[in-house]
This record gives C-alpha cells, structure tokens and sequence, in this order.
C-alpha cells in the first residue's frame, strides 16, 4: 500500500494532478463564462456565426457609451495618475518622517477600497445639491454651484468621485517605484554635472517611465470596469458602458441578447489591452528597480 | 508639498462631508437618528449578516483553492508558476461585470449546471465569483508567504516522520503561512461587503445592493451607512496591518 503511494507520488503525470481542483474552479468560474460571452458576439440568435453583432454595435448611443467611457477613464487616469505621482513624490524625497508616511499609504489602502457605493453616497453628503461644500460656499460667499454649471450626477462629477480611489491606486503602486530610484544615480549625475530638471529628465523618468504607463494602463482600466460608483451616483441613466451593460443584463434594454454578448466583448478587448500593457511593462520595470 | 495638502484636503472633504450629513437627521442639532434608524432596520441586519456569512465562506473557498495550489506549483510544478499566475490575474483583466454575465447565461435553469435556479445554487455561484474577485490578492498573500518558508525541507521533514499531504498541509504549511492567509482573508472581507455589481444581477440579498436600495429612497441613511462601511474597510487594512507587523515582531523576537 505505502510502496503503491510513493510510486504514484513520484509519476510525472500525478505532478499536473495537483493542480486539477485549481483548473477546475478556473475553468468553470472564469475561462468557460468568459468563453460564453466571446463565443455569443459572434454567434446570431439561432447560434449561428455572424459579424453583425460587432457592426451593430456601431449605433450613436453604443458608439456614445464606448466614447464617455473611455474619456473617463483617460481623464481620470491622468489625474489620478498626475497627483498620486505628486503626493508620492513628496512623500519619498520631501524628507517626511516616517510618521507621515505610514499613515499615508495605509490611508491609500483604504481609500483604494473605498469604492462603490458608500464612496458615492459620500461624495453626495459633501458635492451634492445639499452637500457641506455646496451649502457652505451658498451660505458664506453667495455662490451657486448649482447655477455655474456644476452638477455632481454628470461627467465632471465622476471624475472629481473617481479620483477618490484612482489617486491612491497611484500612489501604492509607484511609491515602490520611487524608492527604487537610487541614491548614488542621482550622486552620479551631479557629478556629471547635471542640474536638477536634467537628472529628472534623462535619468529618473525613462527609468519609471514603465512604471508610469503601466500604471496608467491599469488605472484606466480600473475606472473603465466601475459599475457600483456610477450607478450609485447616477442611477441607470448615465450612457457610459458599464451601466448599458448592467442595464442589458438585468432587462435586455437593446433586445437583443447577442448585442449585449458584443457590448460585453468590446468591454473585455479594452480591459484587457490595457491590462496586458500593465503586466508587460511592469515585468520591463522590474528589471531596473530592484 | 502642495500638492500633499490639496490632496489631504480633498480626501478629508468627502470624509468630514459624509459623516456631517449623517449626523443631520434632526433638524437643528446632531444627532444619531440616521444610525437609529438603520440600525433599528432588519433588512440592515439580514443583509449584513448574508453578506459577512458569504465572505466567510469565500476567505474559506479561496483558502483551500490557493493554499494548496501555491504550495504545490513551489514544491511539484514551478514551471506552471507562469500560467497559475495568469489564470490569478484573469479577474483584473476581465470586468466583474463581463463574469457575471457570463455565469447568468452559462448557469441558468435550462443549461447543464442549473445554479441560478435555486437560492442555495445562486449562493454558491456568488461565492465562486467573490473567490475570482479575491483571487489575485489571496494568491500573491500566499505564495510571498510561502517564499519566506524552506518548503521543499519541511515537505521531507514531514513526509519522512510519515505524514500525508493533508497533514502536511494543515499542520505544517497553513501555520507557516497564517499571516499571508489572514491579511488575504481580511482584505477579502473588505471587498465582499461591498460588493455591489455581482450580487445586484444575481440577485441575491447582500449589503451592497442594500445600500444602493435605499440610497435611491432616503436621504440621512445613506451617509449613515457610509460611515459604516468605511469604518469596515478601515478595520479590515488595520487588522491587515496588525497581523503583519506582529508577524514582523515574532520574526524579530525568534
């Protein structure tokens, strides 16, 4: 009996064998729905192959979502991206103490998982018609948010609630990268005789110039696959496409279910461009901040 | 350093905003009546209490899922090493929303696997998606973890003394690596209770949709339960954080 387990213990095959609940769950949760999704795109109500799907997604309010939604996720992966740097920045070489730092990207932690709908509800209490800022730039200085043109349900007021949980992402993620700048290349480069913008210029930033586009990438495609914050914010109403597609889903809203499978693919084709630029990269910048 | 402080402030304006406005129920004066009122609600509780009950049940899927898997591509198969890692990164890639959809249509009542047409299915299904949502995390928790530990000597070790792979696993691997598994757990448990998309469009009653419920309807609530919900997400990354530096002192001390 224990001669027969070591034996089987040691065939090559029983190796792969380890990993079969894991390529299970995978298969079943993940690869096979995602399959069904991609097969239906370009498959027509009676199962048979067809591009239409694809060329019906070229409608004014399909090719309007796609667009919104794109600009938001590149707008707020800009900011996002933009001040995260910033702050980090001056986290790691503005000589703070530790007590500040810490603090800091704990916060981050937190904050990057203060997504969804608490995060809009928070930013109704404070932006809102009759949130604290609204009433009290009303109440001490006369002025309107309201009447300016300033609305919190709209395309604006998204990105100023998106940034909520994009600046932290950006700030866990490239605080690494910035510690990974070494001392002795900036020695290095003053020695040379390089002035501050030029050490920043031809040294640190095609360093982390990986690590910046790849967490753009994935900042982009983090916004880009919110539901929760914006329908918790706008309700179904907002033409972006992750809300069409909560809303196909729940009631078949474009009546046809192959069109819903098409919407959902070119949601996977963007994520995961972006996503795949991430990984590349990162494993590029990986090689210099070690 | 200006930018720190803009970025203080921005952070700190939505915070001190919503936890203003929930104290405001009471015409005049602060007070707890939003926290009353929810609190007093016993689709509050009931919705909690699913919630924290699938995450329970999530951390305990994605634990006997990564665990041994990660343990068993170090020890076994380190050439899968890139593939698994693959397959954990599949959730980022694909939207939340794009695998829910998938498992309505794949496992509805007329296919091959009927889950969404009992409760106790669509359960179970919400858990698995929770377990790809935590997947990424739990896995890079665990196999860093396990870096730390010699895996291949303790396996020996124990094999030698006549120990099973189960043995092996639950008393000699999962105790070496409790800290990655907790901080996996706890930031598992932040991400299911607030979990909206997934269990809107399976319909099933957890606290995210709860929250977005009566965020159409009320207007005092709704901070209310914000502050609340940050307050867990704030608990989970302390914890997180505890286990971690305890685990650093333990290391220190031995």
């Amino acid at each position: 009996m224990a001669r027969h387990r070591t034996r089987l213990g040691q065939h090559p095959a029983f190796n792969w064998l380890g990993l079969l609940p894991f390529a299970i769950f995978a298969i079943l949760f993940m690869i096979l729905p995602t399959l069904k999704i991609v097969v239906g795109a370009f498959q027509s109500q009676d199962g048979a192959f067809t591009l239409q799907n694809m060329l019906d997604l070229n409608t004014e309010s399909i090719r309007n979502a796609y667009w919104t939604s794109i600009k938001l996720s590149v707008i707020t992966a800009l900011l996002g991206g933009a001040v995260g740097f910033a702050m980090a920045a001056a986290v790691v070489f503005g000589g703070l103490p530790k007590r500040v730092r810490n603090p800091l990207l704990t916060f981050s932690g937190v904050a990057s998982n203060f997504a969804g709908v608490p995060l809009a509800f928070a930013f109704i209490a404070t932006l809102g018609p009759v949130g604290l800022i609204t009433i009290w730039l009303k109440t001490n200085f006369g002025i309107n948010l309201r009447a300016m043109g300033f609305n919190l349900l709209s395309f604006w007021g998204l990105v100023i609630t998106y940034l909520f949980f994009q600046i932290p992402l950006m700030i866990l993620i490239i605080t690494p990268a910035l510690d990974g700048l070494k001392k002795e290349w900036r020695e290095a480069a003053s020695v040379l005789g390089a002035t501050g913008a030029q050490y920043w210029r031809m040294v640190a930033l095609p360093i982390l110039f990986p690590s910046l586009l790849g967490t753009f990438a994935l900042l982009f495609a983090n916004a880009f696959g919110a539901v929760a914050t914006a329908f918790a914010l706008t309700g179904p109403q907002l033409n972006i496409v992750p809300i069409k597609l909560f809303a196909q889903i729940r009631g078949d809203v474009l009546g046809n279910p192959n069109l819903g499978y098409a919407l959902a693919f070119g949601m996977i084709l963007i994520t995961a461009a972006a996503n795949t630029l991430y990984i590349w990269l990162r494993i590029r910048s990986e090689r210099w901040l070690k | 350093m200006g930018a720190l402080l803009f970025g203080c402030l921005y952070f700190a304006l939505p915070l001190i905003g919503m936890a203003e406005f929930s104290l405001k129920m009471r015409r005049g004066v602060y007070s707890f009546d939003a926290y009353r009122k929810v609190f007093e609600d016993p689709t509050f509780w009931a919705t909690f209490g699913y919630s924290l009950s699938l995450a329970a049940a999530t951390i305990v899927v994605g634990v006997f899922l990564v665990v041994p898997t990660a343990y068993w591509v170090r020890l076994r198969l380190p050439q899968a090493r890139p593939y698994v890692e693959f397959i954990t990164l599949l959730p980022l890639v694909i939207p939340a929303i794009v695998v829910v959809f998938g498992y309505i249509r794949l496992y509805n009542t007329s296919s091959f696997l009927p889950l969404t047409g009992t409760a106790m299915g669509t359960n179970f299904l919400l858990t698995m998606g929770y377990t790809t949502l935590a997947l990424p995390y739990m896995y890079r928790s665990v196999d860093t973890g396990l870096r730390t530990i010699d895996v291949a000597t303790l396996t020996e070790a124990a094999q030698t003394l006549g120990a099973g792979w189960v043995t092996i696993l639950a008393r000699i691997i999962l105790p070496n690596v409790t800290v990655a598994v907790l901080s996996g757990a706890f930031l598992t448990l932040a991400i299911v209770m607030g979990e909206f998309t997934m269990a809107a469009l399976l319909n099933r009653p957890a606290f995210g949709p709860y929250m977005q419920l009566l965020g159409a309807n009320r207007a005092y609530e709704p901070p209310a339960l914000a502050v609340i919900a940050f307050a867990i997400t704030w608990g989970c990354m302390g914890l997180m954080q505890l286990v971690s530096r305890l685990a650093e002192h333990e290391r220190a001390k031995a």
